[in-house]
This record gives structure tokens, C-alpha cells and sequence, in this order.
């Protein structure tokens, strides 16, 4: 064996080997800039947070939920009929985009996923998705607010359907792509009809993903204003039928925001509170209970 | 001004000494990768100018061997390693070494072809644009001298501004060969670079690679035993973490020491 | 070969098992799957239906003209469009930086996981927000902001047409600030999704040619990822057009041309939350026109956006 050869000149840190300072400089600059720009966002959310428990909490109660809005310039009251409003709006945007989605979703994935129509209704579900709320809101006072000539619930929570059809449609397809074909294979092999098959089989196996995909839907139909804001109107009473004026929790808050009286808009901040804790409860069961089994 | 550093001295022998048999040393070096240690104290010296293959089943450590002389291994997270690997007698973990210079100077091939989404000669003059080469007559001229050490001048020298993408998958690894010697490294670590090949590609590697070691010091893992015998002086075999024997090739597939090599070599496991 | 197994004869058990039954759930199925799309075109067909009074009566003029006042008849709205596009280009170029600063520190490793996880958890809880509760934080925390610094950037910035005083608090300003903040989930989720989808094989080799981590991301993986980048801008841009309640709160409801970031401007989905409730007669059809327009520009530029994400999506996959 030859003896280690002298250690100098180093490998490594001879001349002309050593990275230039700028180099590594450069390196860290943009690393502290890129850590600087990601956690000065935070600094907005916190105000909203904070802001939100602060100007919110102090109303808080449960009269807030049994009782009608103060008229402007009262004190007391609350938002009972907005939070039942919104409930029933979502509930019926539910009852017409769930087996919509749902089922066209089928067709797409299962019946004939290289059709023309498959494609078709893949290009209208992204296409809906890009569509801005207000257009639903649009949509639904020339359809419904316009044949009617009344605000209602009915047409608020049509609008609020349109919004959340994409979302339930490619999520449902998304969750039965998820379910492996040989699945299928095994139950068509036993003599299982395609009908059989998706329903004892397929459905079952893609519902808790589907589930996801309706919560999420469920979560920012709540949130939404646009969609109902010229079609559901508001309400300072009780819903009775589904063909009147309805209140909702965030048509409250876009009201009562710019009214010159402070209790209102003290309301207006509680209201947010009961809405982002509502929507961020319903996206959590989203993602946390529902979570796809297999994957 | 070019920046110092971009100056190579050509060649590199002012420190350089031919049939220096302990150029590589690795110094009962152990590696964990979390917990579990996937390299049991390994010693063995590699000499400057000739190939060394790494040959051993799966999972038995070669591959993070080799990824540990140029601090490969150190992009995954929480990886340790105690002992000591030294290049020329400089320890590549002495605090003064840095990661990008001893990098520059260590050029690797991977198993699988990894072109940058760029043209062939954006590919080959990446490592001097990095440090700052701006001078286009060394560019071109680093592209032909690379591609041709490559052994894809010829293919290649009329689709220089295409995209690299558009090569065969046995041309795009010789692109990254010529894209590895661009720096103008003294060693070439190569870690199955003709695993996902077909056989005329495989055959024209295995040419470029007995060329290359005029100027490299080669080091190659293989799952091929035909192709460490092919091409390399020296074998070291590894089984699950530890090295079992290392020699001359031929003594390592005519008259193993070990059992266990034998074993392998012929077949009977792995 | 079979044939001799299976017992032949008038209504044998097989050949009726065998007979492809009706299968009214595919029915079903395809009724819906029609449903969807003549949904997209129901509403594009009801909105043009009622804007139709309105094309006719003022025709091109309705984009060029530059006032709206209902009592009169008078509609036009160039402001607004303007409005629309200047409030989307200005939350889109506060965004876009923002958003990929925080995309590339999603993807690299600068931060242990658990902070990392925390700032995309925190990017998460800001895409479910809703508009509204956004519209009332500007009008609480970014109004007075602006018309307390406004009137510094009008001092010192007045001589430029795009920081004129006076300052107002609703401003275009204040409803881009706030317009950036909401895109920011969306640039930040398709970008991520794009410097993901970067081959690790592209970076372990720029590393072994000794490249820095930052001449890696800056020299290969942001070039990669470039398309998608850009298609996740496009697409945040659409959805910044398409964004209602919060503008409609802070921008300040004006139809005035101006070109001062600092003045009130409108853009057309205010508009529309602003006006429907209490429009009648002609100003219906001029807002159902307005709606058209909106559609159709929130149209073009998602389906650019989609368009180049998918040709990305294809590109790449070319990589692996």
C-alpha cells in the first residue's frame, strides 16, 4: 500500500474550490426572506381570529339563538331566525344537488366513464366551479325570484345548490375512482348486476369519501352570501313556509356590518363567530370522521 | 471578472497522484437512518483511476455508501453517521469542507436518467451557470468536450438547443453523464446507471465508463454481476450492511474468500 | 364446448338469467348526468334571456359608456370593468409572491414538518373564511389602515396618477388588500401541487452538481413548475374577478373613472350584490347584462387556467 499522499493542497479547499461567499450568502438571504413572507401571513389570521373572539364573545348567549334581530336602533334580541334560515337554505340545496351530483357522479365513473356525456358533464362540473356565487345568485332571481315575484327560501337555497353541485360531483366521482376495481371484477364475477354492483358494493365502499365532499359542500354553502343575498333577502321574523323572505347568518352580518347603530354591528361580529366556528366545525368533520378508510 | 473559483486549474493534477490506492477511505463508518442502521462500520480504500463496483442484494447498503461521498444522504431527514470518510486524506466531514465544493467535485450519475426539463446544452453548462460562468466560448466548449467524453457529440451535436426530454432513454443517461464531468469532478459515483436501460444502451455505458477512468476515479453500484466484472479492477461485496469481502474483481468472481460471496455470485441467494 | 353443460330447453333458468334486464338506476344516473349539463346551460341561456332587453336597447355602448345612473336610464359600465380588472390585478400581484413564498416553503424542508403542517393548516382555515366575515375584518382592521397611511402614499406618492388623493378609506386599495389575502389559498394550493409534482430525481441531481438549495429551486424546480405557477395566478385571478361580498363592503361603491388605487371604484359582482335587491324595470335587464359580461370573462379565464394546468399536469407526468 502507497502512503496517504501529503494532505496539502486540500482536496476540497485548494485554490479556486471554495463556493463563493455571495453564493452562500445569496443561499440564506432568500431562505430567511422565503421563511419571513410565509409567516407574515399569519399576522392577518390572527387579527381575524383574535378580533373575531374579542368583538364577538362579549354577545354571546343562548338568547342569541332563540330570538328575532333587534329593529335598528333596539338593544337585545338575536339571530334565531338567521341560524334556522341558514339551515334550512343549506338543507335544501342539500335535497337537490346531493342525488344530482351523486348520481351523475355514477354515470361519470361507472356507467360509462369514456362517453361523450362523461366528458361533457366533467367539462360543465369544472366549468360551475370557476362560476362566480353571485351568478347562482343571479341565476336564481331570474328563474325563481322573477317567475315568483317573491324572495324566498326556495330560490336562496336553489342558488345555493348550483354553488355546491360541482363540489359534490367531483368529489363523489373522485371517491369512486377510489374504489379499487377489483372490487367490481370480484362482484360481476359472482353474476352481479352493474345495478347490484354499485349499490352493494361500490356506494357503500365510496360513502364515507363521499361524505367528505358533501360536509366541505355543506361548509362553504353556510358561509356563502352572494347566492342569497337578492334571492332568500332577509328577515327580521321566523321562516314559516320556504316561499318568503328568509334570514341567513350572513346576509345578517353583511346588514348589520354597515349600520350605523354599534349593538348591530356588535351582533354582526357574534354572528361571524357562530359562522366560522360553524363552517370550520363542519370542514374538520369533513376531513377528520369522513377520512377515506383506505388510503 | 470571472470569480476565482470558476478558474479550475486544468487538469487537476497539481494535487493529484495516479494509483493512489487509498484515495477514497472510508473509516468504519456506520449509518442510520433514524433508527435503523443500515451501514455496520464499513472500511475499505478506494484508488484514484480505476472503477470500483459495489455489488450486493437489495437493501444491503451499497447504494448508501456511495450516496455518503458526495453527503447525499444528508437531504433525508434524520440520518446520522459515525466514523469517517476521507477523499485524498481530507475527512468530507471536516467543518471546513463545503457541501457545494466537495459536490462539484464529486459528479454523479443516478439510477435513473434525470435530464433538466431544459435543452442538452442548457443541461450540460447548468453546473457552470450555477457558479457564475457567464463567458460563452467556455460554455461551448465544455458542451463539446462533455459530449463528447460522453460519447453523444456525434448524436447529439446538431440538436444541441433541443430538449434534452426529446433523447433516448440510454442518450439522456449519457447525457447526465456529460453533464456530471462538467464541473470537471475527479471521482464518479454512479449508482445503477444502466438499471433501467435495455442492453445495446447498457453496452455503450459500460464502454463510455472503461474509457472514463483515464480521468475518473469511478465508483459504481451494481445489481449486475456481469457488469462489475466487465468493468471494474475492484469489487467490494455488501450484505446487509456490512462489507463481506472486497478485492480484485477477478480474484472476487474466480476465487471468492467468502462463502457467502460465493454464494451470491453463483446465484444461490440474493 | 360449454354448450353441452348448460341444460337447453323453453324458458331454461340460464338463458332467462342471461337476458340483459332494464336497468333503471343507469337511467337514473343518465338523467342526472343530462341534468348537469343543461344546467350550465339553463343559466347561461336565463341570464341572457333577461339581459336581452338590455343588449338591445344599449348594445356595445353598455361597455363603453362610462356612467350608471338607473333614475335616468343611463347605464354603462366601463368603470366597473376596469374596477374589476384593476381590483383582481392588484390582489393577484400582492398574492402571487406571498403565495409562492409560501408554496416553496411547504415543499422544501427550511422548517420542521410540524410548522409546516401548522402553516398549511393556517392557509386552509383562511380559504374557508367566508367572504362575508373577510368584508367585515376590512372594514374594521384595513380601512382604517389605508385611510391612515393612505393620505401618507398620497403625500409623498401624488405626483403618480395611481396614488392621487384624496385617500379614502373604501377604496379599490383597501378591497385588493383584502381580495389578495382571499386568493392566497388558491395560489398557494395549486402552486404546492406544482412544486410537488417537480421529479425528486431533478433536485437530488442539481444538488450533486453542486448546486445550493436556492440555485435548485431558483435554476430547476421553479422553471418546472412554472406552468402550473402560472396556471394557479390565472386561476386565482378568476376567482379574485368573481369575488363579491367583501369588495362589495370595502371597495366604496363608485362609478366614477379614476386612476387612483386610493379612490373608490366598483366591480361588477359588487355591483350586482349591491344593486339587485331594489332594481326594477330596465335596471334588472342592465344588471342581468352586467351579469352576462361577468360570467363570461370568469369563464375565458378559467378555462385558460385550466387548460394550461392540464397541459402542466401532462408535461410532467412526461418527467416521471
Amino acid at each position: 500500500m502507497k502512503s496517504t499522499a501529503p494532505l496539502t493542497p486540500n482536496f476540497f479547499s485548494g485554490a479556486g474550490r471554495q463556493t463563493s461567499i455571495l453564493r452562500l450568502l445569496r443561499n440564506k438571504f432568500l431562505t430567511g426572506l422565503c421563511i419571513f413572507l410565509s409567516l407574515l401571513t399569519l399576522i392577518p389570521l390572527l387579527s381575524i381570529i383574535i378580533l373575531l373572539l374579542q368583538k364577538g364573545v362579549p354577545l354571546l348567549g343562548p338568547n342569541l339563538f332563540t330570538q328575532l334581530p333587534p329593529a335598528p336602533g333596539q338593544d337585545g334580541g338575536g339571530f334565531g331566525n338567521a341560524v334556522v334560515g341558514t339551515f334550512a337554505m343549506v338543507g335544501i340545496s342539500l335535497v337537490f344537488s346531493v342525488p344530482l351530483g351523486i348520481f351523475a357522479a355514477v354515470y361519470v365513473n361507472e356507467y360509462a366513464p369514456v362517453s361523450k356525456l362523461a366528458s361533457a358533464v366533467r367539462f360543465v362540473a369544472k366549468l360551475l366551479t370557476g362560476i362566480p356565487s353571485i351568478i347562482c345568485g343571479v341565476f336564481a332571481f331570474a328563474a325563481i325570484v322573477m317567475t315568483t315575484h317573491k324572495f324566498s327560501a326556495l330560490a336562496g337555497g336553489i342558488a345555493l345548490s348550483i354553488l355546491i353541485l360541482p363540489t359534490i360531483l367531483l368529489t363523489a366521482e373522485q371517491a369512486l375512482m377510489g374504489v379499487p376495481y377489483a372490487y367490481r371484477e370480484a362482484s360481476f364475477g359472482v353474476g352481479a348486476t352493474p345495478f347490484q354492483t354499485i349499490w352493494r358494493i361500490v356506494l357503500p365502499e365510496a360513502s364515507s369519501a363521499m361524505m367528505t365532499g358533501i360536509m366541505l359542500a355543506v361548509a362553504r354553502a353556510s358561509g356563502e352570501t352572494a347566492p342569497v343575498l337578492f334571492t332568500a333577502l332577509f328577515s327580521y321574523n321566523w321562516i314559516h313556509s320556504l316561499m318568503e323572505p328568509t334570514a341567513s347568518l350572513s346576509v345578517l352580518i353583511f346588514n348589520f356590518a354597515s349600520l350605523p347603530y354599534s349593538h348591530h354591528v356588535a351582533m354582526a361580529w357574534t354572528a361571524s363567530l357562530v359562522l366560522v366556528t360553524l363552517v370550520t366545525v363542519t370542514n374538520v368533520i369533513a376531513q377528520v370522521i369522513f377520512r377515506p378508510k383506505h388510503q | 471578472m470571472i470569480p476565482a473559483e470558476n478558474i479550475l486549474p486544468l487538469p487537476l493534477t497539481d494535487d493529484f497522484v495516479p494509483g493512489e490506492s487509498n484515495f477514497i477511505q472510508v473509516k468504519d463508518f456506520k449509518f442510520f437512518y433514524g433508527k435503523k442502521r443500515a451501514l455496520h462500520g464499513i472500511t475499505l480504500d478506494i484508488p484514484s483511476r480505476q472503477v470500483t463496483a459495489f455489488i450486493g442484494p437489495s437493501g444491503c447498503g451499497k447504494s448508501t455508501l456511495l450516496r455518503n461521498f458526495n453527503r447525499m444522504n444528508e437531504l433525508i431527514p434524520g440520518v446520522r453517521h459515525e466514523g469517517d470518510i476521507t477523499i485524498h486524506g481530507t475527512s468530507i466531514y471536516d467543518p471546513s469542507v463545503e457541501i457545494i465544493a466537495l459536490r462539484r467535485r464529486i459528479g454523479m450519475v443516478f439510477q435513473k436518467s434525470n435530464p433538466f426539463p431544459m435543452s442538452i446544452y442548457e443541461n450540460i453548462v447548468y453546473p457552470l451557470r450555477i457558479a457564475g460562468q457567464k463567458d460563452r466560448s467556455v460554455l461551448d466548449e465544455t458542451v463539446e468536450r462533455c459530449l463528447r467524453s460522453a460519447a453523444l457529440w456525434e448524436e447529439a451535436k446538431d440538436r444541441l438547443h433541443d430538449s434534452a426530454l426529446g433523447l433516448s432513454g440510454g442518450q439522456m443517461q449519457r447525457l447526465c453523464i456529460a453533464r456530471a464531468v462538467a464541473s470537471r469532478p475527479e471521482i464518479l459515483l454512479m449508482d445503477e446507471p444502466c438499471s433501467a436501460l435495455d442492453p445495446i444502451a447498457t453496452a455503450k455505458v459500460e464502454e463510455l465508463i472503461v474509457e472514463l477512468k483515464k480521468d475518473f476515479t469511478i465508483v459504481i453500484v451494481t445489481h449486475n454481476m456481469q457488469q462489475a466484472s466487465r468493468v471494474s479492477e475492484l469489487t467490494a461485496f455488501f450484505y446487509l450492511g456490512n462489507l463481506v469481502e472486497f478485492d480484485d474483481t477477478k480474484k472476487i468472481f474466480t476465487n471468492p474468500s467468502q462463502k457467502q460471496t460465493e454464494e451470491y455470485i453463483t446465484g444461490r441467494f440474493g | 364446448m360449454g354448450e353441452n353443460l348448460i341444460p337447453v330447453g323453453s324458458g331454461s333458468p340460464i338463458t332467462r338469467e342471461y337476458r340483459p334486464r332494464t336497468d333503471f338506476f343507469r337511467g337514473i344516473c343518465w338523467l342526472a348526468s343530462i341534468v348537469t349539463v343543461l344546467l350550465l346551460a339553463f343559466i347561461l341561456g336565463e341570464i341572457l334571456i333577461k339581459a336581452w332587453p338590455a343588449i338591445q336597447k344599449f348594445g356595445l355602448g353598455f361597455i363603453t359608456g362610462v356612467q350608471w345612473s338607473p333614475n335616468r336610464e343611463i347605464f354603462g359600465v366601463l368603470p366597473v370593468l376596469i374596477g374589476t380588472a384593476a381590483s383582481s390585478l392588484i390582489a393577484l400581484a400582492l398574492a402571487l409572491p406571498l403565495g409562492l413564498a409560501i408554496a416553496l416553503f411547504l415543499s422544501e424542508d427550511f422548517l420542521p414538518v410540524a410548522i409546516r403542517q401548522t402553516i398549511r393548516f393556517v392557509i386552509e382555515l383562511l380559504a374557508a373564511i367566508p367572504s362575508v366575515v373577510y368584508g367585515l375584518w376590512g372594514i374594521f382592521v384595513v380601512v382604517p389602515l389605508v385611510q391612515k397611511y393612505g393620505g401618507v402614499l398620497a403625500d409623498k406618492l401624488g405626483f403618480l396618477p395611481f396614488f392621487q388623493g384624496p385617500a379614502y378609506g373604501n377604496s379599490l386599495l383597501t378591497a385588493s388588500l383584502v381580495l389578495a389575502l382571499m386568493v392566497l389559498p388558491t395560489i398557494t394550493a395549486i402552486s404546492r401541487s406544482a412544486l410537488v409534482a417537480v421529479p425528486k430525481t431533478l433536485r437530488e441531481a442539481s444538488y450533486a452538481l453542486g448546486a445550493t438549495r436556492w440555485e435548485s429551486i431558483l435554476g430547476v424546480i421553479l422553471p418546472t413548475a412554472a406552468s402550473g405557477i402560472v396556471a394557479s395566478s390565472i386561476l386565482a385571478f378568476g376567482r379574485a374577478m368573481g369575488e363579491t361580498m367583501a369588495v362589495a363592503m370595502l371597495i366604496g361603491n363608485s362609478q366614477r373613472l379614476s386612476w387612483s388605487f386610493l379612490a373608490p371604484s366598483n366591480t361588477l359582482s359588487a355591483l350586482l350584490a349591491n344593486q339587485f335587491a331594489e332594481a326594477d324595470g330596465i335596471q334588472v335587464n342592465a344588471l342581468m347584462y352586467a351579469a352576462a359580461l361577468l360570467v363570461l370573462m370568469t369563464l375565458v379565464v378559467n378555462m385558460v387556467g385550466e387548460a394550461i394546468l392540464r397541459q402542466t399536469q401532462k408535461a410532467t407526468a412526461g418527467l416521471r
